[in-house]
């Protein structure tokens, strides 16, 4: 044995003997990532998947991979579709899949019952289910760092400090899909508790460019506030029809799929005053997203059609997205002691995460987000959401965080968990931690 | 009974009493549901335009939209001057038309429809698949004001409401209007026109008087590329200009059915029908099936001419000896 072999036994015991991951050379950590850079839905699905492999490369470059293992990503290309989502999930689970982050409720729905039977957990970051925030009945499937429920609770609260909600009315309108109509019940609910009168306007997916009778209905109604869970082109016709009927802007809030860049963009100035939620943050001015920026884009390695989209709302929140799964990689390598972890380890990283404010810190995001702490039981961490603007030519952060009304949603969201696993007999045996 | 009755004031005295009781608001939706059904006239007319030269049903005419507008879009970004860059894409939609005689018509000559159709289903991915490659999936904004489209609104005040005019609905029911006329003329005017329709009635015939029926399609499927062209401009101004637009076209399909698929008149009147009958629909009648009858509405109607006159109202009857 030559000194450079024992030097590196003396290593690799010594990180064994710490509780540190020992990396294997051909150590690594398969990171699926269905896309969706073409179709309708491209203009989310693009920018979400480049912050989403950045901050991965970017980890590889700097870091050399997670606990001394390179992260593979490999993309599958699902264009918003439910079944391609599905038969991309069949193709690479197989290849050791750590963890699925879909972006598409829709496929979220599909592959939330194959979970447990395949022992991959799903991240579905800010999307459905929301009853998959109840950790006790969906152990495999995580909603980090808040639910649609929640985050439709944190709007309320919003427009509750903003001149009272009771006796008002709000316009809801929604894309009529899954996605759009999930929080319906919690709206239902919470205008009967708080006082508020609900007007719906559904969009189905060919009106999206569309939608100046839904509109005009607005101006027939008269709603308080408007609140939009829109998604792709959607969102961009609706904030120009409300401007159009002049809609005051400044009550007309989107969930935090309908607030990106490139929504807005196609709007401009007529957009002044839109609100939208948001829990990542926006910009470039976070010592991570400049690490992103030297390792990976100013190398070319990186796919943004441009540098300036680096930090625009969705680019970061696919960072984001990245960001707990590594945080999750890093649990779970300290639990096992080895770099190349399972799936089945994965799921422990994400249920025992703790991204407190100190630990965004350290990892370069002070201030990005809320903190995220997962347990057994909560796999959606009571994140909070805050309030941005568009000032005509980019998003402002207008608010601090809005805690969620976790009390009332919480026994709401325990409901609907026990309704979903009622018919699954498989399920009922099911436990987390 | 009293449900009844109820259900019945519902659907046909509560609506027409809302339309009387906000007078602005009723020209307000008749006004978008004009503006919509001259959009969807538009194109529908690529398709009729194609249909009747070579009864192809032309499945690509929504992708083309999308093409249209992201060229005229991306040249600009790349520092085309505006009117510059609008030349130059009604030329590259020339290409696209001498391209697809060439490549695909020219070979599938007496071919039948559905051989036809299918070749326009890929020609739809190859456009696609190009459009992307080129130019990327993610949204892009409508060079509007830069092609001299004003963006502002002028205001009606009438019976104590208002009804707004948005200045780019009304540029484009002009442009429709001007389009529809000119194609009128040239058809019956022009002796390319009075070709075409020679070879709209019977190819055969057309072939032995000596029409050239290569040049009669590329001319054709060009006059549709600036049919798309002038719809993406106005459709992306609404909206953006992504691939999302190619969803619209399908709306086109139930404007064909009102109007006939050979008829120019039938896609004008089609969409208007459609247009503002879905707009009425929506705002009056929408609330009773819980909102989003838009979504369907324009198709129960096609269906309904579908059972009671399938050739459309404008369309020719074909009667079959067998």
């Amino acid at each position: 044995m030559n000194i450079k072999k024992l030097g590196c036994s003396a290593i690799a015991f010594a990180a064994m003997a710490v509780g540190m991951p020992v990396a294997q050379a051909e150590d690594t950590l398969f990171m699926p990532s269905l896309t969706y850079r073409t179709g309708p839905f491209a203009g989310g699905g693009i920018p979400f998947a480049d912050g989403y492999a950045d901050y991965f490369n970017m980890l590889n470059e700097r870091d050399g991979g997670i606990g001394g293992a390179k992260v593979v990503v490999e993309e599958c290309e699902t264009a918003y579709n439910t079944q391609k989502g599905v038969e991309c999930y069949e193709a690479t689970k197989g290849k050791g899949a750590l963890a699925y982050s879909p972006l598409s409720t829709g496929i979220s729905l599909a592959i939330i019952p194959k979970a447990p039977v395949d022992e991959i957990p799903v991240f579905s970051m800010g999307y459905g289910l929301s009853a998959a925030a109840i950790g006790e009945k969906f152990p495999w499937t995580f909603v980090y760092p808040t639910t649609y429920w929640n985050q439709l609770s944190s709007i309320l609260k919003y427009i509750d400090s903003n001149g009272g909600i009771e006796g008002k009315k709000i316009g809801f309108i929604y894309l009529d899909v899954g996605y759009g109509k999930e929080p319906l019940p919690l709206l239902d609910s919470l205008s009967g508790t708080m006082g508020f009168e609900v007007a719906k306007y559904p969009i189905g997916v060919k009106e999206m460019q569309n939608q100046s009778a839904q509109w005009l209905n607005v101006r027939k109604d008269r709603p308080d506030w408007m609140i939009m869970w829109g998604w792709g082109a959607m969102n961009p016709t609706a904030v120009k029809e409300a401007a159009k009927i002049r809609f005051p802007l400044d009550r007309f809030i989107g969930n935090w799929w309908a607030g990106s860049h490139n929504d807005l963009r196609a709007v401009g100035q007529a957009g002044k005053g839109y609100l939208a939620a948001n829990f990542s943050g926006i910009g470039t001015d976070f010592p991570a997203l400049q690490d992103v920026i030297t390792h990976v884009v100013d190398k070319g390695n990186s796919k943004v059609a441009s540098k300036d989209d680096v930090g625009n709302v969705l680019y970061n929140r696919g960072l984001f997205n990245a960001v707990v799964l590594a945080e999750a990689v890093r649990v779970a390598q300290a639990k096992t002691g080895t770099a190349a972890i399972t799936s089945a380890d994965m799921r422990y990283g994400l249920e025992n995460i703790n991204l407190d404010e100190a630990r965004l810190k350290e990892l370069g995001l002070e201030g990005f987000t809320g903190p995220i702490k997962g347990s057994c039981s909560d796999h959606e961490g009571a994140g909070a959401v805050f309030m941005q603007q568009w000032n005509g030519e980019d998003w402002e952060k207008v608010t601090d965080l809005i805690e969620p009304m976790n009390d009332t949603v919480r026994p709401l969201l325990e409901e609907a968990a026990e309704k979903y696993i009622s018919d699954k007999p498989e399920w009922q045996s099911q436990t987390c931690g | 009974m009293e449900a009844l009755s109820i259900g019945l004031d519902a659907f046909f005295l509560a609506p027409f009493r809302d339309m009387f009781s906000l007078p602005d608001l009723l020209i307000q939706v008749i006004w978008e549901g004009f503006v919509s059904g001259v959009l969807y006239a538009l194109i529908a007319l690529g398709f009729v335009l194609i249909y009747k030269a070579s009864s192809v049903f032309n499945f690509a005419q929504g992708i083309m939209v999308v093409f249209a507008a992201l060229v005229l879009v991306s040249l600009y970004n790349y520092g085309v001057p505006a009117w510059l860059a609008l030349i130059l894409t009604i030329g590259v939609m020339g290409l696209l038309a001498l391209s697809i005689e060439r490549v695909i018509l020219r070979k599938l000559v007496n071919q039948h429809e559905a051989i036809l159709l299918m070749a326009t289903i890929g020609l739809t991915l190859i456009i696609k698949g190009a459009g992307q490659l080129f130019f990327g999936g993610e949204p892009k904004s409508m060079i509007t004001e830069e092609l001299g489209l004003s963006t502002g609104s002028s205001d009606w005040e009438v019976f104590d409401g208002i009804v707004i005019f948005q200045h780019i609905d009304i540029a484009a029911a002009v442009i429709a209007i001007i389009m529809v006329a000119a194609l009128a003329l040239f058809f019956s005017k022009t002796r390319i026109g009075r070709a075409l329709r020679a070879v709209a009635d019977d190819h055969q015939a057309a072939l032995s008087v000596g029409i050239s029926l290569n040049q009669i399609w590329a001319i054709v499927w060009f006059a549709s590329g600036i049919v798309a062209l002038v719809t993406g401009i106005m459709w992306g101004a609404r909206s953006d200009v992504s691939f999302a637009l190619e969803i619209i076209a399908l709306k086109a399909l139930a404007v064909l059915i009102l109007g006939g698929f050979t008829s120019v008149p039938g896609a004008i009147v089609g969409g208007l029908i459609v247009g503002i009958g879905e707009k009425l629909f929506e705002v009056y009648w929408g609330p009773i099936f819980g909102g989003g009858v838009e979504a369907w509405f324009a198709y129960v109607l096609a269906l309904i001419f579908l059972l009671f006159r399938p050739q459309g109202m404008f369309g020719e009857r074909h009667i079959e000896r067998v």
